[in-house]
């Protein structure tokens, strides 16, 4: 399981084990308060929907679509496994919270166009790439699922899923890359496309279905 | 008597201190950045240079992954292997001393000079990458105020004391003289420029997508600096959780 070359990490990770442990029945107590809290996520799905959606971007790939045709393919493949309203929301920020609701259905939709282009553009760069599930573990309300990502004449890197059921289906909702937080990426993002627009949101969403 | 408290109370402030400089894992989400008005100016100077000098011409592929590129940066790399091995001594930390020491010596005579990565593609002994920057954090220097340095790109006060660092006490600068010396300084100039090529994606996306490059210049900077430097370790506290965050509901 454990990756060669980074030996001084494994103790303090067991100690916050040992304290999220210490910490169980507070948590299990503060879960069976609020039932909608509870997990109903396992372990298993969480690196099930992983494996899945890696699957399905491996085969996007493999079919040697370009442009436009892969985009779509990817759109589609967010679209599945991905909480792209939750995403968006959370990019968009306090802004989220003025918005009405045609506005965040509108936002939603071209945010997904958004971040399709946008990273269906970058994957090129992962032909040849072979994704390996290393585990899961719980983190907060969702499991994190880790993958070691090991490209072409390229160190083997990390990446991070990050796996909620709380929008009611299993979904995940970010992405983190050597420690880049996909969430984060785009919350700078959007925030400086809204505030070069002077907050508008109406003239953020008719930009972002051209922007990439 | 009195003396002696004296002393320890000197000795006992002095270890209290010394505690205080204990690394912490800075917070995910915090950005330090007094200078932010000096680092503008200095990012809009380093994209006007890798515009100049480095951006794809419409049309053509960003990223350039070809035989020059990857031998250049290989060997580019290689050298800096010697200076990663000292600090990883002066971090205390042997096993990727040890191993730097093996792909370097691997690499130097069956990847021929480092062109190729022989030790990386059979040996399973990828670059562990470190600098004196990650040795301060070591040390117990703090990470300061978040800095952009002309040429060199996203750093902080500590990683910029760091990369002087490193450059003044690099081994192959120590041992290496007159053009011998002059050649190793163009090659690991030459592995920065096919870096930049054959990453090109990446770094253009940063430059010339953002509505704000340099604040996602500092975002991506500070988070994979963190990151590295934190191992694998990562704080369960700060994660970002959507579904708790008052904006999501």
């Amino acid at each position: 399981m454990k990756k060669p070359g980074i030996p001084m990490k494994t103790p303090m990770r067991n100690d916050r084990r040992q304290l999220i442990l210490g910490a169980g029945a507070t948590v299990l107590a503060a879960g069976l308060l609020r039932p909608g809290a509870a997990f109903a996520l396992t372990d298993a799905e969480a690196r099930e929907l992983v494996s899945r959606a890696v699957n399905d971007v491996n085969a996007a790939i493999a079919s040697g679509k370009t442009g436009p045709g892969l985009y779509a393919q990817f759109e589609a493949i967010f679209t599945k496994y991905a909480d792209v309203a939750t995403i968006g929301r959370s990019a968009l920020g306090v802004a989220a919270r003025q918005a009405s609701a045609s506005q965040m259905s509108a936002f939603t939709k071209a945010f997904r166009g958004y971040i399709s282009r946008k990273y269906g553009q970058r994957f090129r760069e992962f032909i040849g790439a072979r994704f390996e599930v290393e585990g899961a573990r719980k983190v907060k309300t969702f499991y994190e699922v880790k993958t070691v990502a090991h490209l072409r004449g390229q160190a083997p890197f990390e990446v991070l899923w990050h796996v909620s059921d709380r929008s009611g289906k299993r979904l995940f909702f970010n992405v983190i890359i050597e420690g880049v937080n996909m969430l984060a990426a785009e919350r700078t993002e959007i925030g400086a496309m809204l505030d070069a627009r002077r907050g508008n949101i109406d003239a953020l969403i008719a930009d972002l279905k051209n922007a990439s | 008597m009195r003396r002696f408290f004296g002393f320890a109370l000197v000795v006992g402030l002095t270890l209290a201190g010394c505690g205080e400089h204990r690394p912490t894992v800075p917070q995910q989400d915090v950005i330090y950045d007094p200078y932010e008005a000096g680092n503008r100016q200095v990012h809009a100077f380093n994209k006007g240079l890798d515009r100049a000098l480095f951006k794809a011409r419409e049309g053509q592929p960003r990223s350039r992954d070809t035989l020059l590129t990857r031998s250049f940066s290989n060997a580019g790399g290689n050298l800096s292997l010697p200076g990663k091995v000292v600090n990883s001594l002066l971090q205390g930390r042997p096993e990727p001393a040890i191993k730097n020491t093996f792909r370097f010596v691997i690499n130097s005579t069956l990847g021929i000079g480092g062109i190729f990565d022989p030790a990386g593609s059979s040996f399973s002994l990828p670059e562990t990458d470190t600098d004196f920057g990650e040795t301060l954090a070591v040390w117990g220097a703090q990470e300061g105020a978040y800095m952009e340095l002309p040429f060199f790109g996203g750093s902080t006060e500590r990683d910029a004391l760091g990369s002087v660092v490193d450059i003044a006490l690099d081994p192959v600068g120590q041992v290496l003289e007159g053009a011998e010396a002059t050649g190793a300084m163009a090659l690991t100039l030459g592995g920065k420029v096919a870096k930049r090529k054959r990453f090109g994606e990446t770094v253009e996306s940063v430059y010339y997508d953002s509505a704000d490059s340099y604040a996602q210049e500092r975002l991506l900077y500070l988070q994979m600096r963190r990151h590295q430097l934190a191992g694998e370790e990562t704080n369960d506290e700060e994660a970002w959780d959507p579904y708790e965050d008052p904006y999501a509901e």
